[in-house]
């Protein structure tokens, strides 16, 4: 892969009030990336992910999509771009008055390309990618436990076969099988369609198992953006905690074991 | 649009004698934009071909379901595949036809299905209804025996909400009612010579009738429908759920200071409408027939018997609790969608408005002895 970057944010400074959130922090994520994005319990990692979407606009500082400015272009540009990511919520965010498949569906029935028996297959398909039967197409969301939102939300967000999939937590509520299988969805849609991903994660494992790179939100900005084994030699207080406490250090010697 | 995409190569399709030769990009974004074109010429490929996929760049699940129904659901011969192609294919081949639709075609039968759930929806509203009815009393006979745990911080800050809150809509409203109904008998009294009677009309129509059935009417679209959105987003969030493992029980955290605030504001609140109404009817009143403010205040008692008062006011407070009562129910039965959250807001305001003029009607016919002047 080249080193295109596909999220490029510069300096983004974010306050709530008189809470400063993020203050002047850079981030570079470029093609084919697995990019973890940690960090503490309310250190804005969320913000940031809706500062790349577009949803939110940072107090100050510049977010760059695709190598373009989330505003830049006309209304069918953004729309465009819009369509060349997915995204998965923190708190999934189904639309509540649709099934199941319904909301799988909707993006692309939105974009009108495909018949209404293509449009089946790749609901089941999708539904398949994340482990669900086809008969959970019919269930409503309130019908589903906490895993299988977060499953249906991912099967949803990978309905425009986007280029970037941004997602928040994705791991949590799942068992460790689920975890597991996710992570090889993960690899295998990054390795046949060259996929671009940001994860927050808490989870050590699904860390360790799919990043390429890790960026560590700490003191409000990005203090490191490297690899697993370079992310556990830098000297920051947070980043010791996280890998090297107890937890942290059992995940780590997991995956040693298993390569 | 393809320079806008760097490294997106058009998908296209070349049939040359018996093979179809793919090349570029086969992913959603490529393909949108060349879509006809490319089902076109998918339909139009040799059912016999072989398929060389040596020149695909990408190809995404979208790319291969279009492929997987051109090809009627059955691998053709194909070569030049890289595996990880394959695999994708694979997939979409593996869950192809697996989600059945269920289909749904409208018979007699299922209109005579839908009619009796309809009854027998209301037959659930009106056990549910009652139950929740039984449900606040005994919430008040525990709070009797146990006077310490009244909620009266919620039953008054509800009755600042229902009420205080809205004194202004209700005056305005009544005000400009008053003024109507008075401007309209005035034309009409005026040809008789019959002036005086103005007080008549407007005490016994106002105070008796228009007053109470225009507050609920307003309070129903207003705080009716504000109780019902609150409970419903409160189930859609499982906030009473959460009450409810707090051992804290719902109708009398949520429901009661409700029912109670309305029942109790209500009065007050048709008794503040009938006054800026009656105030609109003079203004009316004095503007086409000259009649003065003293007049109309000595006459009022004389002409309207002080029993129509009493009758306003206790059908303000039938009518608040009704409101309130319904609002609740509604607001409870919401399930934990956006949609279900409008229907039964909806019928919320709906049945509070038809079920406060049917009790209109029995209050009626039920006191129609009482403070009539004959
Ligand atoms: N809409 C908002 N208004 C005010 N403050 C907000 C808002 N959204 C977030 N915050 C604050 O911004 C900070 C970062 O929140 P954010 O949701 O991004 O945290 P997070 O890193 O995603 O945390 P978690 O790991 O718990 O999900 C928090 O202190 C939060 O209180
Ligand atoms: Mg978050």
């Amino acid at each position: 892969m080249n080193g295109l970057p596909v999220v490029s944010l510069r300096g983004i400074v974010t306050r709530f009030g008189s809470n400063l959130v993020h203050d002047g922090l850079d981030l570079d994520i470029v093609v084919g990336d697995i990019v973890a994005l940690v960090g503490g319990s309310g250190s804005g990692k969320t913000t940031l992910l809706r500062h790349i979407i577009g949803l939110t606009r940072p107090a100050g500082g510049e977010v760059r999509l695709f190598g373009e400015g989330l505003r830049d272009g006309s209304i069918h540009d953004r729309i465009a771009r819009q369509r060349r990511f997915g995204v998965l919520f923190q708190q999934g965010a189904l639309f509540s008055a649709l099934s199941v498949g319904e909301n799988i569906a909707f993006p692309l029935k939105e974009l009108g390309v495909a018949t209404g028996a293509e449009l089946r297959d790749l609901v089941a398909l999708k539904l398949a990618m994340v482990e669900m039967e086809p008969k959970h197409a019919f269930l409503m969301p309130a019908e589903l436990s906490g895993g299988m939102i977060k499953r249906a939300a991912l099967a949803r967000a990978l309905a425009l076969e986007p280029e970037l999939l941004l997602l928040d937590e994705p791991t949590a509520g799942l068992d460790p099988d689920r975890s597991a299988a996710f992570v090889r969805l993960i690899r295998s849609l990054h390795r046949e369609l060259g996929l671009t991903v940001v994860l927050v994660t808490h989870d050590v494992d699904t860390l360790a198992a799919l990043a390429t790179k890790i960026a560590v939100l700490a003191d409000r900005r990005i203090v490191s953006l490297a690899p697993l084994e370079e992310t556990l030699q830098v000297d920051h207080p947070f980043i010791q905690r996280f890998f090297l406490g107890e937890h942290g250090r059992n995940a780590l010697s997991r995956r040693n074991r298993n390569h | 649009m393809g320079d806008r995409r760097p490294g997106a190569l058009p998908a296209v399709l070349v049939v040359s004698g018996g093979e179809v030769r793919l090349t570029g990009d086969w992913t959603l974004g490529a393909l949108s934009e060349v879509l006809t074109r490319v089902r076109l010429a998918l339909a139009a490929a040799p059912a016999a071909a072989r398929w060389d996929f040596g020149a695909v760049e990408r190809l995404d699940s979208f790319g291969a379901t279009l492929l997987w129904h051109a090809w009627g659901a059955r691998w053709p011969d194909v070569i030049g595949i890289a595996e990880h192609q394959q695999r994708v294919i694979q997939r979409v081949e593996a869950s192809a036809g697996r989600l059945v639709p269920r289909t749904s075609r409208f018979g007699a039968i299922d209109a005579v299905v839908l009619l009796g759930g309809a009854l027998l929806q209301f037959r659930t509203h009106a056990v549910a209804f009652v139950a929740l009815f039984g449900q606040i009393l005994l919430d008040v006979v525990h709070l009797l025996r146990h006077p310490r745990e009244w909620p009266l911080l919620e039953i008054s800050a509800n009755v600042h909400k229902v009420g205080v809150k809205a004194m202004p809509v209700t005056a305005l409203v009544g005000f400009l009612i008053g003024v109507v109904l008075s401007y309209l008998s005035a034309l009409q009294l005026k040809i008789f010579g019959a002036d005086i009677f103005i007080v008549n009309i407007l005490g016994l129509g106002i105070i008796r009738e228009l007053g109470p059935v225009l507050v609920s009417v307003l309070v129903a679209g207003r705080s009716g429908s504000a109780m019902t959105a609150q409970l419903g987003v409160m189930r859609v969030t499982e906030e009473i759920d959460a009450l409810a493992a707090m051992g804290i029980s719902r109708t009398l955290r949520l429901v009661l200071p409700k029912v109670l605030a309305l029942t109790l504001a209500m009065p007050l609140l048709v008794l503040w409408t009938s006054s800026v109404a009656l105030l609109g009817g003079w203004v009316s009143a004095w503007v086409e027939l000259d009649l003065s403010l003293g007049f109309f205040i000595e006459t009022l008692p004389t002409v309207v018997p002080i029993a129509n008062l009493y009758i306003g006011l206790s059908k303000g407070a039938v009518f608040g609790f009704l409101i309130a009562l319904i609002a609740c129910h509604f607001g409870l039965r919401v399930r934990p969608n956006t949609e279900s959250l409008s229907v039964n807001t909806t019928a919320s305001v709906v049945s509070a408005i038809t079920m406060v003029i049917l009790v209109d009607a029995v209050f009626a016919i039920a006191t129609r002895s009482i403070g009539v002047p004959t």
